[in-house]
């Protein structure tokens, strides 16, 4: 098991490396660089800026140095612990990201939790009880689930909940406590207002979870074992949780990797439409505007984190699949 | 004679399916004496194990009992009619594993794969404890561990304390079995049933499984239901045979008689298709003429008569034989000896 676990931590430095070249390769390559951008959108706006500032700041900022001493100056940056300094906000790009990243780490557990807390028991009610009123019931449910595109289930909560109750249900806080200092009273208001975006984030995928729950089971309880731990008298609800319903998990659990890259990016529109803090709209906003490093760093982050929840999620399975744990030692 | 401790009267077993209804078990009946072995013989897909899981109530849905009664004796006392029985409720439970214990079919497959096979076994062995403790304490789990350490002995597994450890896939074919035969042993049954335990392992092999399970029989006078395909399994193990064929009993009797004197047709067929030391080597093997009728086609009347040498016209192929003794302890479901007596269709 510990040498499972090593393996993978000795990974992690290499594909940091890979996805780092990958990342800024793909962050370089629209035409232009931030300040023809710059210069753009300051001719749409009516003002201009002379060649010569251009010239100036895009010496200032390393842009006229070839693309490879631009990614070593990154690196050598970040080395440092340093994300450098977004171009478009002229603010430390750690500053920019980091309580929004909090946010979206957050929002991403909570809509995990209560994706698998409503998904699991239901995808086991229905395996257990096939064909019955609510197992069809939750297979509609479920179909509705996948099919409603969830930006539009947060413009209707939303609707709803300002028609009827008179409350307005976007953001993560209430307006007294968007710019206040972190302290027990803004982190209570953060949980009143983090539950709707979680749900709304993780309708389609509990829906999703719960139809793999019941076909998962399902393939299960056909298993001989589940013949042996029924036949020696163990109550039904018992052996199955206890038996096929701990096999049918183990291929979801190789899943919770991608868990919150997906919210990263599915969650845009979402967080635009419910005007949610997290990152999703800024990582959007650097890239348009070319804000390389802070694109960059958004981006390097969201693998980190892409690597290290697959790292879960692999320790997980093995330690729950004993034919994992045991045949990689 | 003695009082059987199990009675399966008329059994009824089938499978409501979309295309249609699944006569897997129609009409069964046999007894089983205390210390008793009896083997059920058939070709693959007649019924076998259909017929056992109902004993346990454990036929997958859409699998239903549909008919017949299951009498089962706790203490040579009053029978009780596990039909009748909730298959979800503590009374069916009770006696699931601790006085009727299977051998599932496929032992590759009958453990749990992330589980420890000493952990079902304690499992079973904490759940059934007034098996061994009638009053007192709960069984603990190291007690538990214990006995399960002791009965792996006691089933031939070298290095017990390390097997229990073990799960089902690291060990051997054989080793598997014998585990999962301490395991329908650890709750003492009254009634054992052995469901194919020696197909998909080597001869060798398949020879010590079936010592180790007339010895079992002969100490502890354990009731056994055996199933096979194999009739020469049958004459190692079994004192009486049920003869199966389309989810319907042929012929039922003592081993000697039905070797020596087999009277339904089906029954002479299958021994004409065994191999045996009288039959010269290298000689071609009769095989039962046509195949198995697909389980939604049964055949009306005789299930046997398409592929009966002896089917008497008009007769055969109309209605159902019923089950008549043939000679001393010895019955047959054919008209060749009972043409009046039909069963309901
Ligand atoms: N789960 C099931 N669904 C539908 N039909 C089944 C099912 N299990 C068994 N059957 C039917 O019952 C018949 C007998 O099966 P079985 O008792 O397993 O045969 P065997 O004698 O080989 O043990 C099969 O031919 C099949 O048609
Ligand atoms: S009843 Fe008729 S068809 Fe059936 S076995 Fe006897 S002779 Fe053959
Ligand atoms: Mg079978």
């Amino acid at each position: 098991m510990t040498r499972y676990v090593l393996k993978r931590l000795v990974l992690l430095p290499v594909l940091l490396f890979l996805f780092s070249v990958t990342v800024f390769a793909i962050v370089q390559a629209p035409p232009g660089d931030f300040l023809t951008t710059y210069v753009a959108t300051l001719a749409s706006s009516g003002s201009s800026i002379s060649a010569e500032q251009v010239e100036a700041l895009r010496r200032e900022y390393g842009l006229d140095q070839p693309v490879w001493i631009q990614y070593l100056r990154w690196m050598e940056n970040l080395a440092k612990g340093n994300l450098g300094l977004s171009l478009e906000y002229q603010r430390p790009n750690a500053e920019l990201i980091g309580e929004r990243l909090v946010l979206t780490v957050v929002l991403a557990l909570f809509s995990f939790v209560f994706t698998w807390v409503v998904a699991v028991p239901a995808g086991i009610y229905s395996a257990m009880h096939p064909r019955s009123a609510l197992d069809y019931t939750l297979t509609i449910l479920n179909y509705v689930g996948v099919a409603t595109p969830n930006f539009m289930l947060a413009l209707v909560l939303m609707w709803s909940a300002f028609a009827y109750f008179g409350v307005s249900v976007t953001g993560l806080f209430s307006p007294d406590f968007v710019d206040a200092r972190w302290s027990v009273a803004r982190v209570v208001d953060l949980l009143k207002h983090l539950w709707l975006p979680a749900v709304v984030l993780g309708i389609a995928g509990t829906a999703r979870l719960t139809r793999v729950m019941r076909a998962n089971l399902l393939d299960e309880l056909n298993k001989p074992y589940v013949t042996t731990a029924r036949a020696k008298g163990l109550s039904e609800w018992r052996l199955v949780l206890r038996y096929p319903a701990r096999l049918a998990l183990n291929p979801l659990v190789s899943t919770i990797g991608w868990y919150l890259p997906a919210l990263f990016s599915g969650s845009l529109i979402v967080a635009t439409v419910m005007n949610l803090p997290n990152i999703g709209p800024l990582l959007l906003r650097a890239l348009i505007n070319q804000d390389m490093y802070l694109a960059g760093s958004i981006l390097l982050i969201y693998c980190f984190l892409t690597i290290v929840g697959t790292l879960i999620s692999d320790i997980l399975l093995a330690w729950l699949d004993p034919r994992i744990r045991l045949e990689e030692s | 004679m003695t009082t059987p401790v199990l009675e399966v009267k008329d059994l009824r077993v089938h499978f409501l399916l979309d295309e249609g209804v699944v006569r897997a078990v129609d009409g069964v009946s046999f007894d089983v004496h205390p210390g008793q072995v009896v083997g059920i013989v058939g070709e693959s897909g007649c019924g076998k194990s259909v017929t056992v899981k109902a004993i346990l109530q454990i036929v997958e849905p859409p699998g239903r009992i549909v008919g017949g009664r299951i009498l089962f004796r706790k203490d040579g006392a009053s029978a009780a009619d596990l039909a009748e029985l909730d298959p979800k409720g503590a009374a069916m439970r009770a006696i699931r594993g601790a006085e009727i214990a299977l051998i599932p079919q496929e032992p590759m497959a009958a453990f749990s794969p992330v589980h420890t096979v000493g952990d079902q076994i304690i499992e079973a062995l904490r759940l059934h404890q007034r098996q061994w403790r009638p009053e007192g304490s709960r069984l603990s789990r190291g007690e538990a561990r214990q006995l399960t350490v002791e009965l792996f002995r006691s089933v031939g597994i070298s290095m017990p304390a390390e097997r229990v450890d073990a799960y089902s896939w690291q060990l051997s074919g054989g080793l598997r079995q014998r585990a999962m035969i301490a395991m329908a042993l650890s709750c003492k049954p009254r009634l054992l049933i052995a469901d194919e335990p020696t197909t998909a392992i080597d001869v060798t092999t398949q020879a010590q499984i079936l010592t180790l399970l007339r010895d079992q029989q002969r100490r502890d006078g354990t009731a056994i239901v055996f199933i096979t395909h194999d009739l020469g399994v049958i004459a190692q193990m079994a004192h009486h045979v049920v003869v199966m064929y389309l989810g319907r009993v042929m012929e039922q009797g003592a081993v000697a008689d039905i070797f020596d004197a087999p009277k339904h047709p089906y029954t002479r067929a299958l021994l004409k298709s065994i191999p045996t030391v009288r039959v010269a080597p290298r000689t071609l093997l009769p095989t039962i003429a046509g195949s198995i009728p697909h389980p939604l086609g049964r055949p009306r009347g005789c299930p046997f008569h398409p592929r009966c040498p002896d089917a008497i016209p008009g007769i055969c192929a109309e209605r159902v034989p019923a089950l008549r003794p043939v000679g001393p302890g010895q019955r047959a479901s054919c008209f060749l000896y009972h043409r009046d007596e039909a069963d309901e269709p």
